[in-house]
């Protein structure tokens, strides 16, 4: 049942993931990158890790995406705008620069130890867990992700705001 | 197994059986009531063999004419986008009330089931993910149209939906540290508890609107605004963008535009009644029987009986809640898209951060 689950959801995140790539409009493509990260989320639940799993849906899926999609209507890209297919160096360049790194993977999970499973603790993935251990071992981490999006923020004011008086 | 897997089919299948049926009931109820305040008579036609019933036949005339119209899609509109943006406005708006408990548990067949479809640890935040989802149809809807109109609300809409779900999130974070969950059940059952007063039982119910209740006001707004309906209705604006993002929509498809809406009433109405009113708690009906306040008696009922009377309890509080959006929404005039945006920018997510920080402040407090 569960291997079933993942290789349906490990189809579609790739399938789509290609399609992201391949797509000429940029809606569509956008509109794949979703499907990916809601197959993603799916493989997360499957690992237990629900919290995970939910922060991806509504970050990545709900949130980052939209802006994305926000901004390609504000572009408004008309068919004629994009890019017409030429057949390019750089695409034959590009195959290749992704066939040498799917091989450089492969080795590097072949060179890879043989997972031992393991117990997994009871509250492995709970939301409870996942906030202890980011206010004890990872207190550091934290803190500096916040400091860098306050960075963000104030970046963001700065750049929106026409005239600083 | 056999025996899981009936209850967990059982339970969906009353769910999507109640909130679909209560959806579609919604569209009389907002035609009735609009016609009540604005002192008309309203719905009263559609009879079958000359019953009208108070016009209660509507909802199954109109999705009678919606499936036989002609389903239109303009020339130029993206054919795929176009069909699939529906879709994405009402799927996730039905998945979300899978946390949702509608009831405590009951014990069948000598197996205890919680009255929810999925007792999620993450709970609410996963009503939030899904529901974040619904933005998509929404937006794809104005994109694939090709028409200026569908364009614009479809800005309109995910600008809106984008700031809202932000304040929505953190006015829930008060609750969560009330109550010290994110699991919908818990929440709900720990507002079966009574407030103490220096040892004292006061029995009264520790309800999320006593313990929050800024948050409720707070959330009601964002919700409402969530919902994308009047008067946070700039995305379809009927005097300015014709219908906004659904305006090149016809038959079936439009309806279930009209659909995801009313199931995110119902939703919200859902959620709202368990993180503020208890969810299924009837003041002093315990697990064991009816405590009468003030003293020590216990009137013992069947616990069938009070299974049965939370789960009348939860659905009565989502129909108050569904005629309080009702009310809002015929009551109130249409924001200006500025006035939205700053409203939620600049007084929302100020108040829910401010209501953080007291909450903690009064934790802190209590305990030490």
């Amino acid at each position: 049942m569960e291997q079933t689950v993942f290789y349906v959801f490990a189809a579609i995140a790739l399938g789509s993931s290609l399609a992201m790539v391949l797509q000429r409009n940029p809606v569509a493509a956008a509109m794949n990158l979703v499907l990916t990260m809601f197959s993603l989320a799916a493989l997360f639940v499957l690992l237990h890790a629900h919290f995970l799993a939910v922060i991806q849906l509504l970050v990545y899926a709900g949130a980052v995406m939209v802006l994305f999609l926000f901004v390609i209507m504000f572009l408004n890209l008309t068919e004629e705008q994009l890019l017409p297919g030429r057949k390019s160096i750089l695409h034959g360049a590009g195959i290749a620069l992704a066939v040498y790194a799917l091989l450089q993977i492969r080795e590097l999970v072949h060179r890879m130890p043989a997972a031992r499973p393991r117990a997994l603790a009871t509250d492995f993935g709970t939301t409870k867990a996942i906030g202890k251990l980011l206010f004890s071992d990872y207190l550091l981490p934290f803190e500096l992700t916040s400091v860098l999006i306050l960075a963000a923020i104030v970046g963001a004011v700065v750049l929106a705001k026409r005239r600083l008086d | 197994m056999p025996i899981d897997a009936a209850f967990v089919a059982a339970k969906i299948g009353f769910v999507f059986f109640v909130v679909l049926n209560l959806a579609g009931l919604l569209g009389w109820v907002e035609r009735k009531q609009s016609a009540l305040m604005q002192d008309r008579i309203g719905a009263n036609r559609a009879p079958i063999f000359g019953i009208t019933l108070i016009g209660l036949f509507h909802p199954l005339a109109d999705a009678i004419k919606a499936f036989t119209k002609e389903d239109f899609i303009p020339a130029r509109a993206n054919k795929v986008m176009h069909t699939l943006a529906p879709i994405l406005a009402v799927a996730p708006a039905f998945t979300a009330f899978a946390v949702i408990p509608f009831g405590d548990t009951v014990t069948l067949a000598g197996k205890t089931v919680p009255l929810v479809i999925a007792d999620l640890d993450v709970g609410v935040l996963f009503v939030f993910a899904i529901m974040s989802l619904a933005a998509y149809g929404v937006v794809l809807a104005g994109w694939s149209s090709w028409n200026n109109f569908s364009l614009l609300g479809g800005l309109r809409a995910s600008a809106q939906m984008l700031s809202y779900e932000i304040v929505m999130g953190l006015t829930l974070v008060g609750i969560f540290m009330t109550y010290g969950s994110l699991q919908l059940t818990e929440i709900a059952r720990a507002q079966g508890q009574f407030f103490t007063f220096g040892g004292l039982n006061t029995w009264i119910p520790k309800w999320g609107i006593l313990t929050q209740p800024l948050a409720f006001f707070l959330f009601m707004a964002a919700a409402i605004a969530e919902s994308k309906r009047a008067p946070f209705d700039v995305a379809e604006a009927e005097s300015e963008l014709v219908a906004g993002y659904f305006t090149e929509y016809s038959g079936m498809k439009f309806l279930m535009f009209w659909m995801g809406e009313f199931v995110e009433i119902v939703v919200i109405s859902g959620l709202v009644a368990t993180l503020f009113f208890g969810g299924w708690q009837i003041p002093w009906l315990a697990r064991d029987g009816f405590h009468v306040p003030f003293t020590s008696i216990v009137i013992a009922l069947p616990a069938m009986l009070i299974t049965l009377a939370g789960v009348a309890a939860f659905w009565t509080k989502v129909l108050v809640l569904i005629w309080l959006q009702m009310t809002v929404r015929w009551t109130l005039p249409r924001f200006r898209y500025d006035q939205i945006m700053r409203m939620g920018w600049k007084m929302l997510l100020p108040l829910s951060l401010a209501n953080i920080f007291v909450t903690g402040l009064v934790i802190l407090l209590m305990k030490g």
